[in-house]
């Protein structure tokens, strides 16, 4: 009875200390502090990476590897995303069959804002990306939408980066709980396991960048969207950030999502805010 | 359309360094697509670089070059100014054509 006793008041003892230990942090993970997150997000990969410079992270995997970074020097002699490149400023400088351009449907004429794409539509209510805008600005003027993976979507959003090159990403997050909550799915969803190789995310791009994954060399999840979109030699062809989320969930063996699914614009929103400060590199090359 | 060819050559001393890329599918004709069909084989067969009329690199191509295929390589005798011609001819029949100056 004694023996009895004594054991349940020790582990009345341990659940009252594991208790007041869990307490504080459990408060912290209720409130939701993007600002915070950004700062201990940039610091974990700028501690696991002393000698790179904070703006070199938007180069991938080419920041991380000796040689490749030559392979990629020599390549952006010549890089392979010219020609959907040209092909977007000539899109992009065409008018739709009423006249108008998406030149029209953008701040400063479409020119040098990349940096502030995801925002949140407060009207809406929810995240809205630059390639959700730019099939919205189609719509809106009797256009067809078009495939959000690839091709014209890739060609419009390279020469968007393009002329927006060099400028900090500059995602802001409104007093506003829904757009709190957006950034919050966000990171609830780049952080969770799913597939059947049970990989979130971050077990690739937080966890092992500059590890290899078979030939590939993983890239660091900071400043990854700064480069989309993207030439990847292993697609043959330009890809965007729409792509990319689904080729990741792909890979994991996991069911994609819709490109532009509530889910991938919130991931899209954390992930570019956590990067604010880099600067736009895109559109990029990749192997 | 505009030119499937961007070339650019830059003359230092006597060599000229030329580098080309140039937009083409490259199917090897070994290639299925999504409803398992054959796709049919169309590759650049032969890549013709002139200086001034004399031709200083001829490649014969076939299926194993790779999509919208990248070439480097340099030659003596090219000065500044000069016209260096690029063409190229695929299985199909098809061919384009662009000059650039060498700077």
């Amino acid at each position: 009875m004694k023996l009895q006793s004594a054991i349940q008041f020790a582990s009345a003892a341990v659940a009252l200390a594991a208790l007041i230990v869990i307490g504080p942090s459990a408060i912290a993970a209720d409130s939701i502090d993007p600002a915070a997150d950004a700062k201990a997000f940039q610091k974990y990969f700028t501690d696991k990476f002393p000698r790179l410079e904070l703006k070199d992270f938007v180069n991938g995997p080419y920041s991380m590897n000796e040689d490749m970074r030559r392979q990629w020097q020599e390549k952006e002699e010549f890089p392979p995303y010219e020609f959907s490149l040209e092909a977007g400023k000539e899109m992009f400088s065409t008018p739709f069959r009423n006249g108008k351009t998406y030149a029209d449907c953008f701040p400063n004429g479409g020119i040098g804002i990349r940096q502030d794409y995801p925002y949140f539509d407060g009207k809406e209510g929810k995240v809205v990306t630059l390639e959700l805008a730019l099939n919205r600005c189609r719509e809106a003027n009797g256009e067809a939408p078009i495939s959000y993976v690839k091709d014209d979507m890739a060609a419009l959003t390279a020469y968007m980066a393009f002329t927006s090159r060099g400028k900090p990403f500059d995602i802001k997050i409104p007093n506003d709980p829904r757009a709190l909550e957006a950034f919050e799915d966000g990171k609830r969803y780049f952080y969770t396991r799913r597939g059947q190789l049970n990989f979130s995310c971050a077990s690739c791009h937080v966890q092992n960048p500059g590890e290899r994954i078979r030939a590939e060399i993983l890239a660091p999840a900071l400043g990854i969207l700064n480069a989309m979109p993207i030439y990847r030699s292993e697609w043959g062809g330009m890809g965007t950030i729409s792509r990319r989320f689904v080729t990741c969930n792909i890979q994991t063996r996991g069911v994609p999502l819709e490109p532009q699914s509530d889910e991938y614009r919130n991931l899209e929103y954390y992930l570019s805010y956590v990067s604010n400060g880099l600067p736009i590199s895109g559109p990029g090359a990749r192997p | 359309m505009a030119s499937t060819i961007r070339v650019r050559a830059t003359a230092n001393g006597d060599i000229t360094e030329v580098q080309a890329l140039i937009q083409h599918p490259m199917d090897s004709g070994f290639v299925k697509d999504a409803q398992g069909q054959i796709i049919p084989p169309h590759f650049i067969q032969q890549l013709t670089f002139e200086c001034n009329g004399k031709s200083v690199f001829v490649a014969d191509w076939g299926a194993a070059v790779s999509k919208d295929p990248y070439v480097k390589f340099s030659f003596k005798g090219g000065n500044r100014g000069d016209d260096l011609k690029i063409s190229w001819v695929d299985n199909k029949g098809a061919s384009d054509t662009t000059t650039a100056k060498i700077q």
